[in-house]
C-alpha cells in the first residue's frame, strides 16, 4: 500500500500525471500516518527535491470537519495555494466568483509546465454531502483533463464511500482505492506494544533506558499483561486505544515508582473499560437509586414500554409501604426533584421534547440503563440498605 | 452609458430632406438631431460623422461612420453605416497577426462582409472622433476628450489586417475634418488662437454674440451636478449648436479647421483647447488672469502624463529642487520645448519601468514643464506662483509616502469630482475643465503604471490579474519506457485526434450545427447518455471542427460559449457566465438575465451566431425552471441566432423534470449516446495504443468485456488499463515481462471492483465479530431487520459466555457499535439514544455469514 501510494504521488510530481485515489480504512488504522509517511519519503527523493518547495507549500490538507460547505473549502484552497496575493484585498466575492476564479487558475496550467498540486481531503465522506458535490466534481474533472496536474487523495473510514458519489462524479474518479486494515494478529500486537513502550536509543540517560527497556521486555512476557492486552485486542484492533491504555499506565509512574508494572496496566485497563453510566449510578443518593430500581421493575413488567413519573412514584410508594424498613417516606415534590436530577444525568430520557402543555408528571420516559448495569452498580454501591438491595433483586413475585 | 440609460433620447431629423426616392418612398437627410430630455442637450449628427452605435455590450458600443440617413416608407428612421472594429471584437487568435499591442483607443476599418450596415437610427448614441493614422505613426498618447476619440490605422477584413488604402485614408481624414468643424465647433474656433493671436482678437469680437452664452455656460456648469465627461461633451456640443446659428462664426470655423487637425496631430491640442478655452474667457475677466493661468498649467500638466514621465524617467530620483530648477529653465525656453516633448512622447515607453513611486506622482508635479505654451499668452509673473505650486506638490509627494501614494491620488480624484471643494470655489473658472482632465489623470495612472504601484489596497490591479499556478521548477519528465508511454496515452485527459466509435453521432451533431449556422437560425439539441460515453468530448470535437471550418470560410463565423451545470454554484449563475463569455461584462444574475434577453430578442447589427453548450443540464433545474425556460426560449426568437447543445445523463429528462412549456421549447432534436459495447471499447483502447506494444490482445479484450458488461464507461476502461500497467511495472522488477498480460488486468479489475466489506469484517476485532453475530442472532429471533443495541447486547453477552470470554461492559459495546457504524458496516442512529439506538446491517446477512464462517 505504501509503495502503491508512493508510486502514485511520484508520478504526479515527476511526470505531471493527474490522479485520484481513496484511502479507506477503519478509524485508527493509520490512514493519515501512511500518507504523511509517503509524503516524507517523497520529499527525500532526489527527483522530487527540485519541486520540493512548491510541493511542500501546496499541500492543502482539507479536513472535512472544518470545511462545512464548499464555499469555505474553496476559500481554504485558495489560501493554501497562496493565490490570495493575486486576490489581494478584493473582498472575497460571491461563491460563484470564487469558483470561477479557482477553476481558471487551475485551467491555466498544463501537464508540463505547472507545478503539481496535491489535494488531500481528510474525512472525504463529509465532502460528499456538500450540495451537488460541486467541489469533488471539479477536482476530479481537473484530474481527468489536460489541466494543471493534480492528485486528489481522499481519506475516509466509510466502506460504502463509492456509493455516495454521484454518478458523474463517480465516473470521473479513477477508482483507485487503497484499503487499510488492521490485519495483524496478537503476536504482532504484542510487538507493537513493546515498540511503543520502549525508549529510543538516543535517550540521554542510557542506564535508565536500558533498565526501562528490559522491564518492557519483561512486561510483554508477563501473563497478566498479556491477558490485559489480549482483552483489549479482542475488543478493538485500533492502535489508538492501545496508546490510551499505555498512557494511563505510564502516567501513574512517579520518582519512587519508576517502572511500570503489570498492576499498573491492569488498573489502567480497569479504568479504560469502566462503564460510564454505571459509574454515574455510584454517585446517586439512595432515593435516586430507589427510583431507578422502580423503573427497572416497570421495565420488567411492561417489557420495555415507556413510563412516566407518576408510574415510577406509585411503584416507589408500593415499595415504601410494604417492604421498606429503613426508608423514609419522601414527599412527592422531593421525589420529583430526584427524578429531574436523573433526567439531567441522562439516565432517563424523555421520548419527546417536553412541551408546555404536557404535565411533567406524565411525560413519557425511557430508562437508559440495562438491568445488569443496575445490578452491577448496586453491588459496589456503598452503604446500600439491605431492603433496597432485596427489592432490586426480587422479581415480580414479591408484589 | 450611464447618461444614456438615465435619459430618454428623442431623435429628429436635422434639416430638410435632401433627396427622396419616390419609388422606395425613402427620404434622405443629411443629419439627425438627438435630443436628450433629461439634460436638455441636443446633438447633431451629420453624414460622414463617426458615431457610437448601441451594441451587445453597453460599455463598448460599436464604432461606425455614418454613410447615409433616410426614412423609409414605414417612417422608420434608418441609417447606413460603415463599421469600425474594436480590438475586442477581433477574435483572440487573430489579434496575434497584428504583432503589436493594440491600445483601447484603436479601431480598425471594418471590411468584414456580412454585417448588416443598415441600422435603426435610434441606436446611435453619440458622435465621436476617429483619426486616421499611418501605420508607422504612434498613437497620440494623449486622449482627447477621453473615450470619444479613436484612431484607425489598418483595416480588418475578417482574416488579416491591411494598411488603409490611400483613398480611404483621405476620405476618413476629410470626414474627420468636416466633422471636427461641425461637432466640436466650440473648441475648433479657438485653436486659431494658437497660430494667430490677432485672429483670436477678431474671433472674440466676431463671436461676441456667443461669448456671453459661453460665460453663462460656465456658470451653469458650475452648478450642474453631473460632472461626467459625457455631460461635458454635451455641453460643449450645445455650445456648438449655438455657434452654428451664427453663420459668421461658422464660416470662420471652417476656415480654421485645417490648422486644427494639424494641431491634433501634434498630439497636444486638447491641452491647447482647454488652455485657450480659458484664454478666450480671459478678456472678459482681466483681473482673474493670473489665477486662471496658474490652474491652466495644472490642467496641462495632468493629462499628458506619458511625455512627462518619459522625459523624467531619465532622472527618476530627482528631488523637489530639481523640479524647480527645471521649471525655471523651461520658463525661459520657447515653444520648441513643447515640440521636444511631443517628440519624446514618441519614444518607446520602455523607460517607464524604472519609474519609481515618485514618478507616479510626477504627472501632477510636472505641470510647469508645459508652462511655456500657456505662458505665451499670459504674463511672466505666473512663474513665481508656479514655482510655489511645485514645491507644494512636492511636499505633498513627500508626505504621502510610498504606501499611501495611491490613496492620496484617489483623494485627489475625489477632490476633483466633488464640484464644491473650497479650492475650486476660489478658482471658479477652473471648474469647467479641471474635473475632466484631472479625472483623466486619475483614471489613466493606475492603468498605465500597474507595475509601479504594487500597493496593498489597490482594488483595480487584482481584478485584472489572472490567477496562475506557479510554474514548476523542474520540467516534467518524458515517459521513459513503453509502459509509461502507454500510461500517458491511456490517461483520460489525453484526447485523441479522432474519436473512434462516435463517428455517427459526430456527423449528426456536426450536420445539425452546420446547417443552423449556414441558415443563420437558432435551434436546440438535446444529447443524453450515461457518464463516460463521450458526449462532451464529441461535442467539443464538433466545435473544434466547425471552428476550423469557419477559419477556412466554409461556414460563417460563430461564437462558442460553454457552461457546465456542475461548475456553477447556482443555476442563475448561468446567465452571468454566458454574458461574460459574450461581452466580458460582469453583472449580477438578474441583471445578466435582462441583458441577455434583450440581446437575443432584438436584432443586432453585428450579430454572430452563438453556439452554446450546456453541460450537465439537469443541474440547471430550479423550481420555477425559469433558467431552462429562458435558455430554450431564446433560440426560438427570430433574431437570436443561438444554437444550444444541451448535454445530460438521462434520456427522459425533458419528460421527467421539465414542465411542458420548457420541454416543448427544447424541441424534438434528441440524440442519445449508447454505452460502449465491448468491441467499441476495445477499439478505443487499441486506437490509443496505436504504435505502442504494451498490451496483450486478450488483456484488452478482457477489460473491455468486463467494463461493457458493467457500465460501458470509457473512463473506467482507461483507468483499469492504466492501473494494469502499473501492476505490470511492479512485477517487472522481479521478472521481465514487458507487456501487460491477462494476470495484471485481472488483478487491476479485482482491485477496482472488489467489495471491501468481506475483507473489512475479517479484519475486525473479535468482539466486533461477535457483535455482528449477535446482530444476526437477534434478527433471526425477531424476524425484523432492525434491533436496538440493548437487544443485541443480551445476545452478545450470551455468545461471550459460550466462547468463554469475559463479557464487555455497555460502554464497550457502544464503542464497538460506533466503530462498526463509522465503517458503515452497520447503519446506526444518533448515539444520544444510547441503549435504545436502532441498528441495521448495511450489507446482506449472507455476506456477513460468509465472512464470519471462514474463521
Amino acid at each position: 500500500q505504501h509503495r502503491h501510494l508512493l508510486e502514485l504521488l511520484k508520478r504526479t510530481t515527476v511526470h505531471g500525471e493527474s490522479n485520484s485515489a481513496l484511502i479507506i480504512g477503519p478509524r485508527g488504522s493509520g490512514k493519515s500516518a501512511l500518507l504523511n509517511h509517503v509524503l516524507k519519503d517523497l520529499r527525500e527523493m532526489k527527483q522530487v527535491r527540485e519541486n520540493l518547495l512548491e510541493f511542500f507549500m501546496k499541500n492543502p490538507f482539507l479536513p472535512g470537519l472544518l470545511q462545512t460547505n464548499d464555499k469555505v473549502a474553496l476559500k481554504e484552497i485558495t489560501r493554501q495555494l497562496q493565490l490570495e496575493n493575486v486576490v489581494g484585498d478584493k473582498v472575497f466575492g460571491s461563491f460563484a466568483e470564487n469558483l470561477a476564479f479557482l477553476l481558471e487558475a487551475l485551467r491555466k496550467g498544463n501537464r508540463t509546465s505547472s507545478c503539481p498540486i496535491l489535494f488531500v481531503l481528510d474525512e472525504f465522506d463529509l465532502f460528499v454531502h456538500h450540495k451537488n458535490q460541486t467541489l469533488l466534481y471539479n477536482l476530479f474533472d481537473i484530474s481527468q483533463s489536460a489541466q494543471a496536474p493534480v492528485t486528489v487523495i481522499g481519506l475516509t473510514c466509510r466502506q460504502d464511500i463509492l456509493e455516495l458519489l454521484e454518478k458523474r462524479v463517480k465516473s470521473r474518479f479513477s477508482h483507485r482505492q487503497i484499503y487499510l486494515m488492521n490485519s495483524f494478529d496478537f503476536k504482532q500486537y504484542i510487538k507493537i506494544f513493546q515498540k511503543q513502550l520502549s525508549l529510543p536509543p538516543e535517550f540521554p540517560d542510557e542506564s535508565f533506558a536500558q533498565k526501562w527497556n528490559n522491564n518492557v521486555q519483561h512486561l510483554s512476557e508477563d501473563k497478566a499483561v498479556q491477558d490485559v492486552l489480549q482483552n483489549l485486542f479482542q475488543h478493538t484492533k485500533d492502535l489508538r486505544s492501545l496508546h490510551l491504555l499505555l498512557m494511563l499506565a505510564v502516567s501513574a509512574l512517579t520518582v519512587h515508582h519508576p517502572l511500570p508494572t503489570a498492576a499498573d496496566l491492569q488498573e489502567a485497563r480497569r479504568q479504560h473499560r469502566g462503564d460510564s453510566k454505571a459509574n454515574l449510578v455510584h454517585g446517586l443518593s439512595v432515593l435516586e437509586i430507589c427510583l431507578i430500581i422502580a423503573m427497572k421493575h416497570l421495565n420488567d413488567v411492561y417489557d420495555g414500554e415507556p413510563f412516566n413519573f407518576q408510574m415510577v412514584y406509585n411503584e416507589f410508594q408500593k415499595f415504601i409501604q410494604r417492604k421498606a424498613h429503613s426508608m423514609y417516606n419522601f414527599e412527592k415534590p422531593v421525589v420529583m426533584k430526584a427524578f429531574e436530577h436523573l433526567l439531567q444525568l441522562e439516565l432517563v430520557q424523555p421520548l419527546e421534547r417536553p412541551s408546555v402543555r404536557a404535565q411533567r408528571e406524565y411525560l413519557l420516559m425511557k430508562l437508559l440503563l440495562d438491568s445488569s448495569q443496575i445490578m452491577d452498580a448496586l453491588q459496589v454501591y456503598p452503604n446500600c440498605p439491605t431492603d433496597v438491595k432485596q427489592w432490586a433483586a426480587s422479581s415480580l413475585s414479591w408484589l | 452609458m450611464n447618461t444614456r440609460q438615465q435619459s430618454k433620447l428623442t431623435y429628429s431629423w436635422y434639416g430638410k430632406p435632401l433627396s427622396s426616392d419616390r419609388k422606395l418612398r425613402n427620404l434622405q437627410y443629411k443629419g439627425i438631431l438627438i435630443t436628450s430630455e433629461s439634460n436638455k442637450t441636443e446633438t447633431c449628427v451629420q453624414l460622414g460623422d463617426f458615431i457610437l452605435v448601441e451594441g451587445v455590450n453597453a460599455d463598448k458600443p460599436y464604432v461606425a461612420q455614418l454613410v447615409d440617413l433616410y426614412e423609409d416608407g414605414a417612417q422608420h428612421k434608418r441609417a447606413v453605416v460603415q463599421w469600425f472594429c474594436r480590438s475586442e471584437e477581433i477574435p483572440q487568435n487573430k489579434r496575434k497577426l497584428l504583432k503589436r499591442e493594440i491600445s483601447a483607443q484603436e479601431v480598425f476599418f471594418d471590411q468584414v462582409l456580412g454585417y448588416d450596415t443598415d441600422i435603426a437610427a435610434e441606436t446611435i448614441i453619440e458622435s465621436i472622433m476617429i483619426k486616421p493614422l499611418h501605420l508607422s505613426e504612434e498613437l497620440p498618447t494623449i486622449a482627447l476628450n477621453k473615450k470619444q476619440t479613436f484612431y484607425v490605422k489598418q483595416s480588418w477584413d475578417g482574416k488579416c489586417f491591411k494598411v488603409l488604402s490611400p483613398d480611404t485614408f483621405s476620405r476618413l481624414k476629410e470626414a474627420n475634418n468636416k466633422k471636427a468643424v461641425i461637432t466640436n465647433s466650440s473648441k475648433t474656433f479657438i485653436p486659431s488662437d494658437i497660430l494667430t493671436p490677432v485672429k483670436k482678437e477678431t474671433e472674440c469680437v466676431v463671436g461676441s454674440a456667443t461669448k456671453p452664452k459661453k460665460v453663462d455656460m460656465e456658470i451653469e456648469s458650475k452648478h450642474s451636478t453631473s460632472k461626467s465627461s459625457l455631460a461635458k461633451e454635451r455641453h460643449s456640443q450645445r455650445v456648438a449648436d449655438n455657434d452654428i446659428k451664427t453663420p459668421t462664426a461658422r464660416k470662420k470655423l471652417e476656415l480654421n479647421s485645417p490648422t486644427r487637425s494639424k494641431g491634433r496631430l501634434l498630439g497636444c491640442e486638447v491641452l491647447g483647447l482647454l488652455d485657450d478655452d480659458c484664454d478666450a474667457v480671459a478678456p472678459l475677466e482681466p483681473s482673474a488672469t493670473k489665477r486662471k493661468v496658474k490652474f491652466t498649467s495644472e490642467i496641462l500638466g495632468s493629462p499628458p502624463k506619458i511625455p512627462c514621465s518619459n522625459d523624467k524617467s531619465k532622472s527618476t530620483s530627482e528631488s523637489a529642487e530639481h523640479y524647480q530648477r527645471f521649471s525655471d529653465t523651461t520658463q525661459l525656453s520657447s515653444y520648441t520645448k513643447v515640440k521636444d516633448f511631443s517628440e519624446k512622447d514618441r519614444n518607446p515607453p520602455g523607460k517607464d519601468d524604472i519609474l519609481s513611486l515618485v514618478g507616479y506622482q510626477k504627472p501632477r508635479s510636472q505641470s510647469p514643464v508645459l508652462v511655456p505654451r500657456s505662458r505665451r499668452t499670459c504674463a511672466q509673473r505666473t512663474s513665481a506662483l508656479i514655482a510655489e505650486q511645485i514645491s507644494m506638490l512636492d511636499q505633498e509627494d513627500l508626505l504621502s509616502g510610498s504606501d499611501s501614494s495611491y490613496s492620496s491620488s484617489s483623494e485627489e480624484e475625489e477632490d476633483d469630482d466633488v464640484p464644491c471643494t473650497p479650492e475650486k470655489k476660489t478658482k471658479s473658472s477652473r471648474i469647467l475643465s479641471t474635473p475632466q482632465s484631472s479625472r483623466k489623470s486619475a483614471v489613466h495612472t493606475p492603468a498605465k503604471t500597474p507595475k509601479k504601484t504594487p500597493l496593498p489596497g489597490t482594488p483595480r490591479t487584482p481584478r485584472n490579474a489572472t490567477p496562475e499556478i506557479p510554474r514548476r521548477i523542474q520540467a516534467a519528465q518524458e515517459p521513459a519506457s513503453v509502459l509509461e508511454e502507454a500510461r500517458l496515452r491511456l490517461h483520460v485527459s489525453a484526447v485523441p485526434e479522432s474519436l473512434p466509435c462516435r463517428e455517427e453521432e459526430f456527423q449528426d451533431i456536426y450536420n445539425f450545427v452546420e446547417s443552423k449556422l449556414i441558415d443563420g437560425t437558432g435551434g436546440c439539441m438535446y444529447i443524453s447518455g450515461v457518464p463516460g460515453t463521450g458526449k462532451t468530448a464529441t461535442v467539443h470535437e464538433v466545435i473544434r471542427c466547425l471552428q476550423q471550418a469557419a477559419e477556412n470560410d466554409e461556414v460563417p463565423p460563430f461564437q462558442f460559449v460553454e457552461i457546465n451545470g456542475m461548475k456553477l454554484t447556482d443555476p442563475h449563475q448561468a446567465y452571468v457566465q454566458i454574458l461574460e463569455f459574450l461581452t466580458g461584462q460582469k453583472v449580477t444574475a438578474t441583471h445578466a438575465a435582462v441583458l441577455l434577453a434583450k440581446l437575443f430578442s432584438t436584432p443586432g447589427p453585428k450579430r454572430k451566431t452563438t453556439v452554446l453548450v450546456v453541460d450537465e443540464l439537469d443541474l440547471l433545474w430550479t423550481r420555477k425552471q425559469n433558467v431552462m425556460y429562458n435558455l430554450f426560449d431564446w433560440p426560438t426568437q427570430k433574431h437570436s441566432r443561438l444554437i444550444i447543445l444541451a448535454i445530460a445523463n438521462t434520456m427522459d429528462l425533458p419528460e421527467r423534470i421539465m414542465m411542458n412549456r420548457v420541454a416543448s421549447r427544447l424541441g424534438l432534436t434528441r440524440m442519445s449516446f449508447q454505452p460502449y459495447t465491448y468491441k467499441q471499447l476495445q477499439q478505443i483502447i487499441s486506437s490509443r495504443l496505436k504504435g505502442v506494444k504494451a498490451f496483450e490482445e486478450d488483456a484488452v479484450q478482457l477489460v473491455s468485456r468486463k467494463v461493457a458488461a458493467l457500465s460501458g464507461d470509457a473512463r473506467r476502461c482507461l483507468d483499469i488499463c492504466r492501473r494494469a500497467t502499473e501492476i505490470c511495472e511492479f512485477a517487472q522488477h522481479k521478472r521481465t515481462p514487458e507487456i501487460v498480460r491477462m494476470a495484471h488486468v485481472t488483478e487491476a479489475i479485482d482491485e477496482m471492483f472488489s467489495s471491501p466489506y468481506v475483507n473489512a469484517i475479517r479484519n475486525a476485532s473479535l468482539h466486533e465479530q461477535i457483535f455482528l453475530k449477535a446482530i444476526l442472532a437477534e434478527f433471526r429471533r425477531a424476524g425484523v431487520e432492525e434491533a436496538t443495541v440493548q437487544q443485541v447486547y443480551y445476545h452478545h453477552v450470551a455468545l461471550c459466555r459460550m466462547e468463554g470470554l469475559s463479557s464487555p461492559t455497555v460502554s464497550e459495546i457502544m464503542a464497538i457499535c460506533s466503530r462498526l457504524g463509522a465503517c458503515r458496516l452497520l447503519l446506526v442512529e444518533t448515539s444520544s439514544k444510547y441503549l435504545h439506538m436502532r441498528v441495521r446491517l448495511n450489507i446482506s446477512q449472507d455476506n456477513v455469514m460468509y465472512a464470519l464462517k471462514e474463521e
